[in-house]
């Protein structure tokens, strides 16, 4: 058990990977001398040359492009997209032939390309670099989408991403990367793909991803202060997810509460809740409520802490829910 | 302007170097004509407009009279071919066009949703095709019908993808031609990064035996942001690629001149890769460029470009009608530069070939539409279940609850089935 921060949990996580698998290697924009600009690579170029940390020319289709063709070829890219708002010119790889050569080719052949995404806001930033895309790719069939919320999992998702067969999209909470966890590098906290009670509860389920999962549980904290328990959940993975821990869930709390920052319209949360709806129909004392951002493009930093799902925007949801 | 232009890539031990073709030759009428008029002289290619080039302008050892040209470069590389192996081009392209009649009737007959003709292109394409080894890669784009028969695929496979019972068709690891491709240009990234891995594994273990990719596109897929990526990456990296771009002169119905001001070819000096025009309906100069274009990747001196100018004869495909929007006396001009015809000019003129071969090629073409045919209407159904299967490499909980759902949902009609054969009369 080590204390470290998200940020170093990743770096820590790719030297991990790199270390054991000799196919494995790190591709993107200047990841290799300055170590990202969030400084995720740091240090990883000089320790495993260049050839394994790849500066690649300032171009993110041609990234994505590349790296299927040389996990075609059975080599492990790991792809580095700068900023979430800066996916799109990779867009068309990522979807109309990363997710699908499987398919496409009747199973022949596989691209288990990793795509680690900075995403989200909270940080103050200007445009397109606060933004939280997942549901455009949650869309797509064939890639795997997972998000971690803490530095242990920060550290064990990429390892586990490398590992998988299938493409898999790593979206990083960016705001998160500064804060600090346990992590214990001897056991792996398990699957991926399922996703985690965080905290117990019995009285309304809070499903959170990545930048808000300490948000949720920050939440559930001041609801305990007016009597209500609430049960928080920390997806993990938004593709697949994982319905059955939130079902179990609602099916002992009888509400539901889905955050996350994206726009609430055509979002994750619309998906949890429909599912759940009619999963739990019976159990639900209330109708599932979603918390999320605006239909409006990522606002101005000086106006972002009225978009972000915040503690009192969560509280007035389950409010709303108890009020049934 | 030379035709040919090679930028010094600094690595370069070949002795091979890439050059005009001597402008003597044996033409004969104007083979100026057409929409890809020659570049005047002293005028620079970069603010020309509607400049393109001619096959006059390209590599060119075979002219549409038969007659032949010396170039000090390139024609080593035929001068040494077995005339079985130069019977052989004919024998491909004389099939790969009969293939294609076939697939087009069996279209039109309700059996393909679609067919992509070839028709006019035969000879870049066996050339190019025939030139790889087998350890080479070709990534096509979705009219490489050719390439896929130098490649060893048995053609009814094509018309898989046509008929709608598969995206792909045959085993791409077994041909090392990769499946077809419908978003245009997006598989230019993928064979780039395909060399790059090729590399990659050189670097790991030095016995891998060397092989180089071509990736194939046409003239308006040359547009697209990825051709230009992937040439940026493959210069950066040397990764050992031949990109050949067909330009038959139509994206669909829109002209070469809305693609490039100047001819492709130009483009390549840009990247600092060497770049060749060829006339791309001279099967023995698209042969001859494309061995050299691979020695030169394969060798670890980094990509080629190659434009091989040629045309589609016919429609882009059978949903397309040519005549809105181009004249008739340009697809005349074409014709009269027909690959397989001057082939069996210069077979025949050099005894190389005689009545019994061309009757030969012609039944054996015959026959080989007749097994396309019967391979095709004889090919069944396809079962969804098969798309579930594929959708992801491990265990996806939606896609197996949506099965699950679906078999029960099938499940269903056979219990109304039964009920119905039991109950009801006949
Ligand atoms: C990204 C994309 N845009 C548009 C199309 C539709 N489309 C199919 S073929 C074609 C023209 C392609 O022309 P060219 O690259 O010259 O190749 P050719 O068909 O002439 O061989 C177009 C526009 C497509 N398949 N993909």
């Amino acid at each position: 058990m080590s204390t470290m921060t998200m940020a170093k949990a990743i770096n820590e996580g790719l030297r991990a990977t790199l270390s054991k698998d000799p196919k494995s290697f790190l591709m993107g924009e200047d990841i290799g001398a300055l170590g990202g600009v969030y400084r995720i690579t740091e240090g990883l170029q000089k320790e495993f040359g260049a050839h394994r940390v790849m500066d690649t020319p300032l171009a993110e289709s041609g990234i994505i492009g590349t790296a299927l063709g040389m996990a075609l070829r059975g080599h492990r890219p790991i792809c580095e997209i700068q900023f979430d708002g800066f996916v799109f010119p990779a867009f068309n790889q990522i979807t109309t032939q990363l997710a699908k050569i499987r398919t496409r080719s009747d199973g022949q052949l596989s691209a288990p390309v990793v795509i680690r995404i900075p995403y989200g806001g909270g940080i103050g930033s200007i445009e397109h670099h606060s933004e939280s895309p997942e549901a455009l790719f949650a869309h797509t069939a064939g890639l795997r989408i997972i998000t971690p919320s803490n530095a242990n999992d920060a550290y064990w998702m990429i390892q586990q991403a490398v590992e998988c067969k299938d493409p898999v999209i790593v979206f990083e909470p960016k705001r998160r990367y500064w804060s600090k966890g346990e992590v214990d590098t001897e056991n792996s906290p398990g699957d991926p793909f399922k996703a985690h009670v965080v905290r117990e509860g019995t009285d309304a389920t809070l499903v959170a991803y990545g930048p808000l999962v300490p948000v949720a549980l920050a939440a559930a904290n001041a609801a305990a202060e007016d009597g209500h328990s609430v049960e928080v959940i920390d997806l993990r993975s938004i593709s697949p997810i994982d319905f059955d821990t939130v079902e179990a869930s609602v099916n002992k709390t009888g509400r539901l509460v889905v955050a996350h920052e994206a726009p609430t319209f055509g979002g994750i949360g619309g998906e949890i809740a429909s599912r759940i709806s009619e999963r739990c129909f019976y159990s639900l004392e209330a109708p599932a409520i979603r918390v999320g951002g605006f239909h409006m493009p990522y606002p101005i930093a000086r106006v972002e802490e009225h978009y972000l799902p915040d503690i009192d925007r969560m509280l007035e949801a389950l409010e709303r829910a108890f009020a049934y | 302007m030379g035709a040919a232009q090679q930028a010094d890539t600094g690595t370069s031990g070949s002795g091979a170097q890439v050059s005009p073709r001597p402008q003597a030759g044996n033409q004969v009428g104007n083979p100026q004509a057409g929409n890809q008029p020659p570049i005047p002289a002293g005028e620079s290619a970069g603010v020309l407009r509607n400049t393109g080039v001619g096959p006059e302008e390209a590599v060119q050892l075979l002219d549409e009279h038969g007659g032949t040209h010396h170039d000090a470069t390139f024609s080593p590389y035929i001068d040494k071919l077995d005339p079985d192996v130069v019977r052989g081009f004919y024998r491909d392209m004389a099939t790969v066009r009969r293939f294609d009649t076939e697939a087009t009737a069996l279209q039109r007959q309700g059996e393909l949703a679609m067919w992509v003709p070839v028709i006019g292109q035969e000879a870049a394409q066996i050339g190019s095709g025939s030139a790889m080894k087998k350890a080479d890669y070709a990534f096509p784009t979705y009219r490489e019908h050719g390439v896929a028969l130098t490649r060893g695929l048995d053609l009814a496979d094509l018309l898989k993808l046509f008929r709608g019972i598969t995206n792909g068709g045959w085993d791409p690891r077994e041909t090392n031609f990769h499946l077809y491709t419908l978003v245009l240009a997006a598989q230019t990234l993928h064979a780039v990064g395909y060399a790059m891995g090729i590399s990659r594994d050189l670097v790991a273990d030095p016995t891998t035996e060397p092989a180089a990719v071509v990736a194939y596109f046409g003239d308006g897929a040359s547009s697209e942001g990825d051709v230009h990526e992937s040439m940026v990456f493959a210069a950066s990296y040397d990764a050992p690629v031949v990109f050949f771009c067909q330009n038959n002169n139509w994206a669909i119905s829109v002209p070469f001149e809305v693609q490039s001001k100047v001819p492709l070819v130009n483009r390549a000096a840009g990247y600092g890769i060497p770049g060749i025009r060829v006339d791309g309906n001279d099967v023995l100069a698209v042969y001859a460029v494309t061995q050299w274009a691979l020695d030169h990747a394969r060798n670890g001196h980094g990509p080629v470009f190659i434009e091989a100018s040629t045309y589609r004869v016919g429609a882009h495909t059978t949903a397309d009608d040519p005549t809105k929007y181009r004249m008739g006396a340009e697809e005349e001009l074409w014709k009269t530069r027909d690959p397989l015809a001057r082939l069996e000019t210069y077979l025949r003129a050099e005894n190389l070939a005689d009545d019994a071969f061309f009757e030969q090629v012609k039944n054996d073409g015959d026959e080989l539409a007749a097994h396309v045919r019967r391979v095709t209407l004889a090919l069944g159904g396809a079962d969804i279940r098969h798309k579930f299967a594929t959708v992801y490499a491990e265990t996806h909980p939606l896609v197996a609850e949506e099965l699950a759902w679906f078999e029960n949902y099938e499940a269903s009609f056979a219990d109304v089935d039964t009920e119905n054969g039991q109950g009801g009369a006949a």
